[in-house]
């Protein structure tokens, strides 16, 4: 979209950073964006990639903690000039990866504190400026926590003897599944490959390490295994408004295939992600284009779709674990109405 | 489209033990008219016109109003003792499970029908102990209850309405059988009596800018739920701006009863629309909520100022926010289809085509108001490339059709959109073809009101708008049958459409999918009490 205004250091053309990071995490693809980008004199943006590096910090704590970074060296005077400061370095940060829907709520969500706060209290602007970078700090802790209170949620539901079905890496449902583990559950995993990032190989060799017996299925068997699974764990990149999540690509076929052959699927997500969009379709996203290497040179006529992400509607999902409890699709844009509001 | 329970439905003796009906059984099977007997048909339509139990409406209301009027007729009063007595207990209960549930919307709409039947009840009980207590309960519960709305097929209640009418209308004589608890009149045979009549004006009846009103909506001059309700509130104003309390009474007392008269005198020209009982609901707070210290002066000044802040934010602030979050749905290539003519919708494709978007815009219309010619004219003139078809074609040009933009009349809290008849099918189709459904509606429509079929509240029109073709003389076929008793002609003004066919509302608090209306509702209550 606003690719040319998009200061974005990425040395590949039009590549999601935020789906680069990920790689770069999981490990299997590098890139060194990141370098180039610690070069940069300070920018939210570069404090924001600090941040970032640290494989298990979410991508939204790294925004808040960047935005703690700009009131920390602010010197602003009043919380009105500090309120527009900060507007103006989340709208950089926003506009510096439009693709990543966590670095947008989490963004959203901190200003709207702020705002919140601000409006409502009178004290002394130091004070108030404490009392943020508290909550900015804080927000990290809640994070971690948020991840802990869905693990509990979302064990409860995985019985003994049963297969689950994992598509992508996403750190909470790994938590889910490990606090299955410990509390001596006995299930299987089933855990599709995830091309091209092939997150699932590193999901499955997570399970292996607490000893959680592990099939690695290519992605196009979905539909062939769906028969012994007994309900489909998914993350989320985002969830929107109308219920529905916006997670790698796949997410929305394995959703249809378990829909068809009447399994739930459960999509686990810290409520930082919830975020005010609302996609009417596939193509009503902003695009969020990654690498593929298929491992032969592809002829410069053929055209590769490159998305990496999909939008499953909320039809197709069963219920949503979050830090806000076990919700159905339908309450996240309640949730949503009353944060934002 | 809507699925209702079939007819005999009724009858079956577990739907009567469910809610209020639980030990009627006997009373009612002894009250029962021989028309309820007979054999019923897919259609109900009754040989007998105006007998005691015509209302016929589907499930469980049906058996109320029999209930009701046989009690009435028939029941001796050591009967209704008892009756009242079970009752009272049942309300006990009910009003128990109210507090339950919380007050969400099936426990309203419960006491709400329950409310309507217990008020024809104490009509026509003569015990006076009986009534004062019913009374008294009625009391209680009004302050959650929404006001019953008249039934027209209950002769009694219309004679009572005629005699305080200002309005004289002449009633449609075949009215289709299904349809018969909704007000139907003949067209054009009151305007020239009210016009007439304005020139007769004496102080204590309607205000000239409020008469003016609803001439014009009488006439049909106003129309379109925005217009209709600003237009009111300002005749509102108008009349709030040159009145004077009489000595001896309080203010808001006077003038609330003054603001009541005046919308009784509204829906004799045309019922209400949603909307308009907000924006009423709204004017009556602020009266009731006008401090006592306040001089007359600066009273009035406030409500107009209020009234002024009604009609910007929530009309015409909120559809300036609806288009900038509908616009962001518009894309280069699309084709937007659209029904009727909605002012909302119609400010989206302006804006969107003032913001460069290149998109082709199909307006679907239908017979008899063609509203959306008039939308038609404007976008073409404003150089937006259209298609023009009836609704008969809704199923041919949907399949190259991107997004589907609709208005709403009011939006319900099941999600229910409310809308000028032809939207659902329109809905439908496009749910039907993978199409994205928008339905753009302002805040102030929403209504806490669950309806789950177009029958139990509607708007009837002119019959023979539906039967002649204007300007083809030639095509009236009906002509010299009008008046045989087996032609009804049914021109609806408005449908439902189930939320399952609508992809998202557009409203001024944001993008909410349908399931999300009851919290908008909630909000705005809160909203409402907290500016009180």
């Amino acid at each position: 979209m606003a690719d040319t205004t998009n200061p974005n250091p990425n040395p590949i053309n039009n590549i999601s950073a935020y789906y680069q990071t990920r790689a770069a995490h999981h490990g299997v693809v590098t890139s060194d964006w990141l370098a180039q980008a610690q070069a940069a004199p300070f920018s939210v943006i570069e404090e924001f990639n600090n941040w970032r590096k640290q494989p298990d910090l979410a991508e939204a704590v790294a925004a808040i903690r960047a935005l703690a970074s700009v009131i920390r060296s602010s010197d602003a005077n009043t919380i009105a000039e500090l309120q527009s400061e900060l507007k103006s370095a989340s709208d950089s940060l926003k506009s510096w990866d439009r693709t990543s829907i966590s670095l947008t709520a989490g963004c959203d969500l901190f200003m709207r504190y702020i705002t919140r706060t601000s409006a409502f209290e009178y004290e002394d602007f130091n004070s108030a400026k404490s009392r943020f970078l508290e909550r900015a700090e804080k927000f990290g802790e809640i994070s971690y926590k948020a991840r802990k209170i869905i693990a509990m949620l979302g064990q409860d539901f995985i019985f003994n003897g049963c297969t689950i079905l994992v598509h992508g890496f996403s750190r909470v449902v790994l938590e889910i599944l490990k606090a299955a583990a410990e509390s001596r559950k006995v299930f299987r995993v089933l855990c599709t490959e995830g091309r091209p990032d092939r997150t699932g190989l590193r999901f499955a060799n997570e399970l292996a390490k607490v000893d959680v017996p592990v099939k690695l299925l290519i992605d196009s068997a979905v539909a062939y295994s769906m028969d012994e699974v007994d309900m489909v764990f998914v993350g989320a990149d985002g969830v929107v408004e109308s219920g529905g999540i916006i997670n790698m690509m796949g997410t929305y076929q394995i959703a249809l295939v378990a829909k068809t052959m009447g399994k739930p699927v459960y999509v686990a997500a810290e409520s930082y992600k919830f975020a005010r969009l609302y996609p009417l379709d596939q193509k009503d996203m902003v695009p969020a284009a990654r690498p593929i290497d298929f491992g032969v040179p592809i002829p410069s006529k053929v055209e590769v779709e490159t998305s990496a992400r999909d939008y499953t509607p909320p039809q197709y999902l069963t219920l949503l674990f979050t830090d806000l409890g076990v919700l159905t699709p339908s309450v996240v844009s309640d949730e949503l109405i009353q944060l934002y509001l | 489209m809507e699925s209702r329970p079939p007819r005999t439905a009724a009858f079956v003796p577990k739907v009567r033990q469910v809610g209020f009906f639980a030990s009627l059984d006997h009373c009612h099977l002894d009250t029962v008219s021989p028309s309820s007997l007979l054999p019923r048909s897919p259609v109900m339509i009754y040989p007998t016109r105006h007998g005691p139990c015509t209302s016929e409406k589907a499930g469980e209301q049906s058996i109320e109003s029999q209930d009701a009027s046989g009690a009435n007729s028939k029941q001796p009063l050591k009967e209704k003792t008892s009756k009242a007595e079970r009752r009272a207990l049942q309300e006990a209960q009910r009003a128990a499970k109210a507090a339950a549930k919380g007050g969400n919307g099936t426990a309203n709409m419960k006491t709400g029908k329950a409310n309507s039947v217990q008020k024809k009840d104490t009509a026509s009980i003569a015990a006076t102990s009986e009534k004062r207590q019913v009374d008294h309960k009625d009391k209680d519960r009004k302050k959650d209850v929404p006001h019953p709305r008249m039934q027209f097929d209950d002769a009694t209640r219309v004679e009572k309405a005629k005699k305080r009418a200002i309005v004289k209308q002449t009633e449609v004589r075949n009215r289709v059988e299904l349809f018969r608890h909704l007000p139907q009149y003949e067209h054009g045979t009151k305007l020239p009596h009210l016009e007439f009549k304005f020139f007769h004006l004496n102080s204590n009846s309607v205000h000239p800018a409020v008469y003016k009103v609803g001439l014009r909506y009488l006439a049909g001059d106003i129309s379109g739920g925005n217009a209709r309700c600003i237009a009111m509130l300002q005749a509102f104003q108008e009349s709030i701006m040159e009145y004077s309390a009489p000595p001896e009474k309080a203010l808001n007392r006077d003038l609330t009863a003054k603001i009541n008269s005046y919308v009784s005198f509204l829906i004799e020209c045309r019922p209400l629309s949603i909307s308009m009982g907000n924006a009423i609901k709204f004017v009556k707070t602020q009266i009731a909520n006008l401090p006592l210290t306040l001089s007359e002066s600066e009273a009035k000044k406030n409500l107009v100022s209020e009234i002024d802040r009604f009609i910007n934010e929530k009309i015409i602030l909120a559809d300036k926010v609806i288009v900038r979050y509908a616009v962001t749905k518009v894309r280069d290539g699309d084709v937007l289809l659209t029904y009727g003519s909605s002012s909302a919708v119609e400010m989206i494709f302006l804006h969107a085509h003032e913001l460069g978007k290149r998109f082709r815009v199909v307006i679907v219309d239908s017979r008899p108001k063609l509203e959306g010619r008039l939308l038609l004219r404007r976008l073409v003139g404003k150089g937006i490339s259209c298609t023009y078809v009836h609704i008969n074609a809704t199923s041919y040009i949907m399949h190259e059709v991107t997004r589907v933009f609709l208005g709403a009349s009011s939006v319900l809290a099941n999600g229910t959109v409310y809308s000028r008849v032809g939207t659902a099918c329109v809905a439908m189709v496009a749910n039907a073809c993978g199409v994205p459904v928008i339905v753009c509606c302002e805040a102030y429509k929403f209504h806490e009101r669950v309806q789950l079929d177009s029958i139990c509240c509607n708007e009837l029109g002119d019959p023979d708008a539906i039967s002649k073709v204007h300007g083809r003389e030639e095509v009236n076929h009906l002509k010299d049958i009008a008046d045989n008793e087996n032609l009804q002609l049914l021109n609806l003004t408005y449908d439902v459409t189930p939320s399952d066919y609508v992809s998202m509302i557009v409203t001024d608090y944001g993008m909410i999918p349908p399931t999300s209306v009851p919290v908008i509702v909630r909000e705005l209550r809160k909203e409402q009490i907290w500016s009180a």
